[in-house]
Order: C-alpha cells, then sequence, then structure tokens
C-alpha cells in the first residue's frame, strides 16, 4: 500500500477531476434529462416523437463512440474544446436519456385518478403537474436516479480514453512507473466503491423519508 | 392519453399547432447548423464519404462488428451461467454458499468495468497469467455483468409466487428439481426482456476493446481513420452501425416484453 502513498498528490489530483466530472455531468444531465422528459410528456406531438428519438439515440450507443466521436471528430469540424469540457458534454448528453427514462417512468406511475382528480378541483395545467404529479412522481424515481448516478460515476472512467487524467488515469500512469498494479487499481478501485456507497447511501436516506405507500 | 392532459379542446389545439411549428422550426435550424459547420470545415466533400460507399470499407467494418458479436455473445454466454449460479446461491438455505455469493455481486457491482480491464490487462500477467488478446475483453466483461445478471435472476426467481414452491415440494419433488422444473421456466419468462436490454448495455460494452486494442467495430474505426484520414466520417458510420444494432436488440425487448404482459 506504500506505493498509494508515494503517489498521494496525483491520486488526489485524479480524484478531483474524477469528481469534477461526476458533479458537472450529473447536473448537466439532470437539467437536459428533465428537459427531455417535459417533451416526451407533453401533449405536442412532435416534441414527443424528438423525445423518443432522443432517449432511443444515446441509450443505444455506447459511451465511448460518443466520447471518441466528439474528441477526435468535432475538431474537425471547427468545434475546439478541452478534453474534460468535452467529455462533461458528452456524458451528460448521455446520461441525460437515461434520466429522462426514469423520469418518464415516474410520471407514468402516478395513477391516473390523480390527475384527473386534479382537474376536476379545477387545477390548471401547472398547478396540477406542481402540485399534484410532480412530487409523487419524484418519490418513485429516487432510487433509480441514486443508480444512474452511480452508473455516471462509473462512465467517467471512460474519459480516460480521451486523454482526460481523471482517477483511474493516473492509477494507469503510476502503474506504468511502479509496475504494482494490484495494490494501486485495488486501491483505486475502493476508492469507486466508496463513491459508489456515498451516493447509494444519501438516496437510500432520501428515499425512505419520501417512499409512499400507495 | 397520459396523466397529465385530457383531450385538448380547441385553444389548446391551437397552442399545440403553434408549439409543433416551433418544434418542427428548432430541429430543422439544428440540422442546418451541422450541416453548415461540416460544410464550412470541407467535411461534405464527396471524396471524404464515398468511400464509405465502397465494398472493401464495408468488409472491414463488418469484420470489426463481427468480433464486437463474437466478444458479446461469448461474454453475454458466460455471464448468464455464472450469474444464474449466483442468483440461486444467494437464494441457497446455506449460509456458506449465500454470503460469498451475495459478496461477489456486492463488490462487483460498485467497480468500474474498464478497472477490471486494467486489473486483466496489467495485473494478470505479472503473475504469469497473459491472456490472449479476446479473453482480455471477455473476461472483465463476463465477471462485471454477471454481478447484473445475477440481480435480473434473483429478482425473477423471488418473483414467483412462493406458492408454486410450495407446491412443487408438497408433490414429493427435491428443492433442487422444483428450482429446476418449476420456479426457473416461470422466472425465466419473465426476466426475457431484461436479460434482452442487459444484452445491449453488454454489447456497448465491447467498445472497450478500443483500450485493450482487441479488433471489434470502434477499434477497427480507430484504426481505418488512422490510416484514410476520415476520422469524423467513420466515427460517424461506426456509431450508425452501433445504432441499428443495439435499436434492433431493444426493439426486441420491448416486443417481449409486451408479449409477456399480454399473456399474465
Amino acid at each position: 500500500m506504500s506505493v498509494l502513498l508515494d503517489h498521494l498528490p496525483e491520486l488526489w489530483q485524479g480524484l478531483v477531476v474524477t469528481l469534477q466530472l461526476t458533479v458537472a455531468s450529473s447536473i448537466g444531465a439532470a437539467v437536459l434529462g428533465v428537459l427531455v422528459t417535459a417533451m416526451r410528456v407533453s401533449p405536442v406531438g412532435v416534441l414527443r416523437a424528438m423525445g423518443t428519438a432522443y432517449v432511443e439515440a444515446f441509450q443505444n450507443l455506447p459511451l465511448l463512440v460518443l466520447l471518441v466521436l466528439a474528441f477526435f471528430g468535432l475538431p474537425e469540424i471547427g468545434i475546439k474544446a478541452s478534453p474534460l469540457v468535452t467529455a462533461i458534454v458528452v456524458i451528460s448528453v448521455y446520461e441525460a436519456a437515461y434520466i429522462a427514462e426514469a423520469l418518464r417512468s415516474g410520471v407514468n406511475a402516478v395513477g391516473k385518478g390523480q390527475g384527473e382528480a386534479a382537474r376536476a378541483l379545477g387545477l390548471t395545467f401547472r398547478q396540477s403537474l406542481w402540485h399534484v404529479i410532480l412530487p409523487q412522481a419524484l418519490r418513485t424515481v429516487v432510487q433509480p436516479l441514486g443508480n444512474i448516478i452511480i452508473a455516471l460515476t462509473m462512465n467517467t472512467l471512460l474519459a480516460g480514453a480521451i486523454s482526460v487524467v481523471d482517477l483511474t488515469e493516473e492509477a494507469k500512469r503510476i502503474n506504468l512507473v511502479e509496475a504494482q498494479p494490484i495494490p494501486i487499481f485495488v486501491g483505486v478501485g475502493l476508492i469507486y466503491a466508496l463513491i459508489a456507497s456515498g451516493v447509494g447511501f444519501v438516496t437510500g436516506r432520501l428515499e425512505r423519508r419520501l417512499v409512499m405507500v400507495r | 392519453m397520459s396523466v397529465l392532459f385530457d383531450e385538448p379542446g380547441p385553444r389548446a389545439r391551437r397552442r399545440i399547432r403553434i408549439a409543433t411549428v416551433l418544434g418542427v422550426l428548432a430541429a430543422v435550424a439544428l440540422v442546418a447548423l451541422a450541416i453548415r459547420q461540416f460544410a464550412a470545415n470541407g467535411q461534405l466533400a464527396y471524396e471524404r464519404w464515398q468511400p464509405y460507399a465502397t465494398w472493401p470499407m464495408w468488409r472491414y467494418l463488418l469484420d470489426g462488428l463481427w468480433s464486437t458479436a463474437l466478444a458479446a455473445v461469448v461474454a453475454a454466454a458466460l455471464s448468464m451461467a455464472l450469474g444464474l449460479l449466483l442468483a440461486i446461491g444467494r437464494l441457497s438455505e446455506r449460509r456458506w454458499v449465500r454470503a460469498p455469493s451475495a459478496a461477489y455481486v456486492e463488490v462487483v457491482r460498485v467497480i468500474p468495468a474498464l478497472l477490471l480491464v486494467y486489473v486483466v490487462l496489467f495485473a494478470l500477467p505479472k503473475y504469469g497469467l497473459d491472456l490472449p488478446l479476446f479473453w482480455k475483453l471477455v473476461v472483465p466483461l463476463t465477471v462485471s455483468n454477471s454481478a447484473a445478471f445475477a440481480e435480473i435472476f434473483r429478482a425473477g426467481i423471488l418473483s414467483v409466487e412462493r406458492g408454486q414452491t410450495e407446491a412443487g415440494l408438497a408433490v414429493g419433488l427435491t428443492r433442487g428439481r422444483t428450482m429446476r422444473m418449476i420456479v426457473l421456466p416461470q422466472a425465466a419468462r419473465r426476466v426475457l426482456p431484461s436479460i434482452v436490454s442487459q444484452s445491449v448495455g453488454l454489447l456497448k460494452d465491447t467498445s472497450l476493446g478500443f483500450v485493450v486494442s482487441y479488433g471489434e467495430l470502434l477499434y477497427s474505426g480507430k484504426v481505418l481513420a488512422a490510416y484514410n484520414g476520415l476520422v469524423i466520417q467513420t466515427y460517424v458510420v461506426v456509431a450508425l452501425i452501433y445504432l441499428v444494432v443495439n435499436a434492433s436488440l431493444s426493439k426486441l425487448a420491448r416486443v417481449l416484453e409486451q408479449r409477456s404482459s399480454v399473456r399474465a
């Protein structure tokens, strides 16, 4: 384990990059995901179709293909960004499809009678969405959203393939010098496990507080 | 209709028409912007796309797709077998079977697949186990997907009503035969859609061949782009192939889901 202590500064740097990727992409994916969900549940057919196409496309493309396409391809059409920014944007766009799918299933899980009751009471569309549908929908998706954030964390590793020096990439580089793969990769694996269980713990607590028995 | 709205009235219909026009305009603007960006940088030139209408190029990419399929099928078969064992292990009555199965699943689930690839790539050779290229991709994929399949199978087995097991035991079957003849066939039918969508995920994971230099589709694209310099064209074509293959599989999962929900 001393090999890890010797390289603490690099590992710390890598961890910071990994956390940057995770937090920034989570926020990006959440914003985009809400937007796509709004399109998918809207009464406008064209928007619904576009939302569905978005989810279909990005759920069926490997993230690594998107990263490589963006990193090597976009400069060719005059769009240049740093690897870190490219990775954050691509991961956000990719994970937004999964978030949209989870949110939509949450909206669908709300009983039809709830919406009808809200309208029967004379609530406007926005009022019934805000006071009746969304609070119920969000409660059912806490756990799935947590799982998506965990998957997102695990996916940030792929940024290493487009020269973002995240935690795993640092570990790989340290290993090239030290040639002690077992302690290095086990140590790094533990850090990812720690992040994942942290997210799991928070969503578990949230869910227990919010969950509603129907 | 969704929970959110009723059949639209005249005013709502007008608003929907306006939103439709705006939506179409936004989509057209986006596509136009992309085309302009491609054209401004000379990426729409005929000779930059024409190679992808020729057979040698496609034969090369289809070779890559074949390697992708091979890795995906082998990894899927192995991880399903391992996953089934783990699922049954987790449900066992014996603690010494249950505990290690549970530990394996819980640990593997929080380890990123790429990290497993690195372990196979860097750590195993140090201990004298230098696998062939194909297995350097398939082994880590098997390990990481077996945990996911185990959870799918476990959920499926648990979803079969207890009465089914009790009935099996009541007519004198052993626990093993009850599981094999009564519970598993019913569970298998229920988890079929999840298995197909997990397999789509596995197929997507084979793109990690990019990292180990195994000649699957994405790596083939990398080699091709380095050779002919048509970077964006190559990766766009590669992405489209992935999209077509995976979307077909996802469609299959939905059909299966609908069929099983009709029957239930």
